[in-house]
């Protein structure tokens, strides 16, 4: 088995600051990615875009090349296309490059694969023409590809950034049916300091949205009941207003109301997470150097609580000084020496963070869906048998598995694990905390069993087992 | 790319090759991501689910959802995950996959 | 008195007995773990099965054999109350050989258990070609099986389901997310749960799996038992490709293809190693060679609830009259008898069955 000092896993932001960081302090770093090209979602295929995708995509976009740039280092191992389907609380990562398993072996582990987009279950968010926001921003920068005539529902700035590249990229949308209300904006402008400390990111959703008026892309706020039907995909989508039912036909529906870590890797190796009121999600529990509750075992970026792109490069750089530490390759004070300049350019990254998730709360109907919406995509299990499984005694997520198999399906309760938490949660007035999370099992990705078969060491013919 | 697809490409066209999906020659750009470049030549429904045969096509395209699946080689994968080459057969995955809709 | 008996466990061995004591009218409480608890019930391969066991104890293949005999009409009843189907299949089940030694030297085995069973051991061995006719996708490393017909499988998962659906429905009350840290027996039973919750019962049942090797003390009993992990692999849901189950791999009513397992001492440890899965993907990849293509969706650990000797516990408690336990690790094929002939046993009624072997007064 290989052997190296840091596993660095996801070269999004977090995974590409803390490698450099960490090899700046002379760790052998291995950073797996199991994209293409470094950069994560967020700045995904940032090396590769031509100039024109580039002036669709904007310049926040393209301040990553910092990021992946900086990977040229004789001490940083860049894996990419390597996904990692295992990984084990001793810090050691299984992972497969083209069909080929193997595993490695670090003396620190750092957690950096960022968030997902909060499910959005709602009648009709299984048919085909059906994406998530995020899913129409990667074809824009993996393919140069845009949706056209595409609705988009939801909250949050990301739907804003994703209408105006459309727009930039001559595909207006057809509409944008936006979840929050008035008093959502009102309540947050309580936090108008925080907001005011971080004043770039209201200021550049308000240049967002004058941009999407400008264009004459239609737009509503205050939406519920949304619904999409169509006969084998999408064909209309319908809400209501205060102003009324409306309905608009469209082929491609985009959603989106906020992103959540994922934590997929941390739950399987059971670190210990908690419930984050503010954000409506599980974070695994960590100190202000991304420390777990496993030895070595750090998570920084979104994966450890939404903070965005420049936060999460920050965040990844304190977790890279501290495993440099915890090795042996810097003292102590020298540590926080170098985290000083860092954590003071966080504060102001986050002073913005409480007003945005305040002004754009997840959709409370796709947070506890009715009964007869899809919540496990898989396995096609509806809210109702959810319900029915607490009728039976099911108190927390693992048992209702086991009763109606949500979230045993292929995307490993990825998009139905928090939906089945709140309906437990409302159903039998226990906080998150109480009811708990799937006890995610490897293998974390799709691995054939050939490719784990051929992974067996003992090769000797003619043993009955 | 087809004229009336929901995704558009931007710019002008790169090196196009041609691919088989479910008995189809489907003309792509070489190297292209495999689900961005069946969405732009018209390709909807991806797969079929096991249970209800309810058809899907590709929801986050970052290897999180698994509705993208698409049969190569007898091996089901994520299609957002995968690379158009020159010649690749693909199927849709799931009951009824590799017959005509 | 709040109730005849209390069930401590609301597994599969623990939901089968209250369905089986609520089918003779007895008011029966089941005091149930949480989300976290170890659960067989949950973890489990889902074999309804004979072969291979009881090879040193006749009498233990013999009670398989009774429960295997139940089960039909069982998983009929469970499905006409609650309209959940717990896909049993008894068309016979193999044991796959991958030389010749070792299946001649199985057959011995058989042979002596069949003699001891009155020749009810009703087996046959396959060559490759014949299993090949049954089997198409079978492997050329496989050089033969046993085909014994009175193997099967089920559905584990929706047997738990319909268990609890229907001890429900037949007005047992099940309590979840207890733990039962306090029992007295002074005028019959006092058991008091660790959030407080009491009850009061006449008899107590201990079918708590692993839990009862602290509980069982408490209540007079040794409980010696210890988990055994098992790892566990299962595919996405494929087109049919195995016909009948084997200890290495089974289709399961919906699709996917479960494989199994390690045999490891490792203590409550019930999580996975890539050495372990990747021991039981090869075995499955030699023995149906086309999996080497399937995706896997999951693997996992399930801790096995072991006595020293394998077979399963039934004891009433000299110390606490009235406490019995009853604890196996093979919970879905002895579903059937924990159903339809334990409660007779816990009755002492006439005709029940005679369960001495399997005392602890073996160890």
């Amino acid at each position: 088995m290989s052997e190296t000092d840091l596993i660095i896993i996801g070269a999004g932001p977090a995974g590409l600051a803390a490698a450099r960081m960490a090899a700046d302090c002379g760790l052998a770093v291995l950073l797996l990615d199991e994209q293409r090209a470094a950069g994560g979602q967020i700045y995904r295929n940032v090396d590769g875009v031509s100039d024109a995708e580039a002036a669709v995509l904007g310049k926040d976009y393209l301040s990553g090349r910092k990021l992946t740039s900086a990977l040229a280092h004789p001490k940083i191992q860049h894996f990419h296309h390597a996904v990692v389907w295992q990984v084990s609380g001793d810090c050691r990562v299984s992972y497969s490059i083209d069909g080929n398993g193997t595993t490695v072996a670090g003396r620190a582990l750092l957690i950096a694969t960022g968030a997902v987009e909060r499910p959005m279950p709602i009648p009709g968010w299984t048919l085909p023409g059906v994406m998530t926001a995020g899913a129409a921003q990667i074809l824009l920068k993996q393919s140069g590809v845009a949706a056209a005539n595409a609705v988009l529902a939801g909250s949050g700035p990301l739907l804003y950034l994703v209408a105006s590249q459309l727009c930039r990229a001559g595909q207006p949308p057809r509409a944008l049916v936006e979840t929050q209300g008035p008093r959502d904006l009102a309540g947050a402008l309580r936090h108008g300091a925080g907001a005011l400390r971080g004043w770039k990111y209201p200021l550049k959703g308000l240049g967002l949205l004058a941009e999407l008026r400008r264009a004459g892309v239609e737009r509503h706020t205050g939406a519920r009941d949304i619904r999409i039907e169509g006969n084998d995909r999408t064909e209309v989508l319908t809400f209501k207003t205060r102003s009324g039912f409306k309905r608009i036909d469209c082929r491609t529906v985009l959603l989106h109301h906020g992103v959540v870590p994922n934590t997929q890797i941390t739950r399987s190796v059971e670190i210990e997470h908690r419930w984050d009121v503010g954000q409506s999600c599980f974070v695994p529990a960590r100190d202000d150097w991304g420390r777990t509750s496993l030895e070595r075992v750090f998570v920084a970026g979104d994966g450890g609580g939404i903070g965005g792109a420049e936060a999460a490069a920050l965040k990844g750089r304190l977790s890279a000084l501290a495993a440099a530490c915890d090795l042996g390759y810097l003292e102590a004070s020298a540590k926080d020496e170098a985290a000083r300049p860092i954590r003071r350019a966080l504060a102001k990254e986050m002073a913005a963070r409480p007003f945005i998730d305040m002004a754009y709360p997840p959709y409370r109907e796709a947070l506890i869906p009715g009964d007869g919406t899809i919540i496990c995509r898989c396995e096609e299990i509806d809210a109702a048998e959810i319900r029915r499984c607490v009728s039976l005694g099911c108190e927390g997520p693992n048992q209702t598995k086991a009763y109606c198999r949500a979230g045993m399906g292929a995307c490993q309760g990825r998009y139905c694990g928090l939906t089945v938490t709140n309906i437990l949660s409302d159903e039998l007035g226990r906080s998150p905390d109480e009811v708990g999370y799937y006890r995610i099992r490897a293998p974390l990705k799709p691995v054939t069993l050939g490719e784990l078969a051929a992974m067996h060491e003992d090769k000797t013919e003619g043993i009955q087992t | 790319m087809k004229a009336d697809s929901d995704f558009q490409i931007l710019g002008r066209l790169k090196s196009q090759v041609s691919i088989i999906f479910d008995g189809n020659a489907v003309q792509v750009r070489q190297g292209g991501n495999l689900a961005a470049e069946l969405l732009a030549a018209g390709i909807t429904t991806f797969r079929r689910t096991p249970k209800s045969g309810a058809q899907r096509g590709p929801f986050c395209m970052m290897g999180a959802c698994y509705d993208c699946l698409v049969s190569i080689d007898g091996i089901v994968r994520q299609s957002c995950m995968l690379t158009a080459e020159d010649g690749l057969v693909v199927e849709r995955a799931g009951p009824g996959a590799g017959t005509d809709e | 008195m709040e109730t005849d008996y209390a069930i401590i466990g609301g597994g599969v061995v623990g939901l089968s007995v209250a369905w089986g004591l609520l089918s003779l009218g007895r008011r029966v409480v089941v005091l149930d773990g949480g989300d976290g608890s170890y659960r067989a019930s949950r973890g489990n391969f889902g074999l309804v099965w004979i072969q291979s066991k009881g090879l040193n104890e006749p009498r233990y293949a013999r009670w398989s054999q009774r429960s295997t005999g139940l089960w039909k009409e069982f998983a009929e009843e469970l499905a006409c109350h609650t309209g959940h189907d717990v896909g049993l299949e008894q068309e016979g089940g193999y044991d796959l050989h991958f030389s010749e030694e070792t299946l001649a030297a199985t057959v011995a085995k058989y042979e002596v258990l069949k003699a001891e069973l009155d020749g009810n051991y009703p087996y046959e061995v396959l060559g490759h070609n014949a299993l090949r006719q049954a089997e198409p996708e079978i492997g050329g490393d496989v050089v033969g099986a046993i085909l014994h017909h009175q193997d099967g499988q089920a559905n584990p998962l929706r047997l738990l389901k319909a268990l609890a659906d229907d001890v429900r429905r037949m007005g047992g009350r099940v309590l979840n997310g207890k733990t039962v840290d306090y029992v007295d027996r002074s005028d019959g039973f006092f058991l008091e749960c660790d959030d407080g919750t009491t009850v009061r019962s006449e008899r107590v049942v201990l079918c708590a799996g692993l839990g009862a090797a602290t509980l069982g003390p408490k209540l007079g009993f040794k409980a010696p038992i210890r988990p055994q992990r098992g790892q566990v692999i299962i595919t996405e849901k494929l087109p049919k490709m195995i016909n009948r189950p084997s200890l290495i791999a089974r289709q399961t009513d919906e699709g996917g293809i479960q494989m199994g397992a390690t045999n490891e001492e490792v203590g409550f440890d019930d999580g996975t190693t890539t050495e372990g899965i990747a021991k039981v993907a090869r075995d499955a990849v030699r023995a149906f060679p086309k999996l080497a293509k399937a995706q896997v969706v999951r693997t996992w650990g399930a801790l096995r609830v072991m006595s020293p000797d394998g077979l399963p516990i039934y004891q009433e408690s000299a110390e606490m009259p009235g406490a019995f336990l009853v604890t196996c690790h093979s919970g879905i094929t002895l579903a059937a008898a924990h159903a339809r002939l334990l409660p007779h046993w816990l009755e002492k009624a006439t005709g029940a069955p005679d369960l001495e072997v399997f005392s602890e007064s073996r160890f």
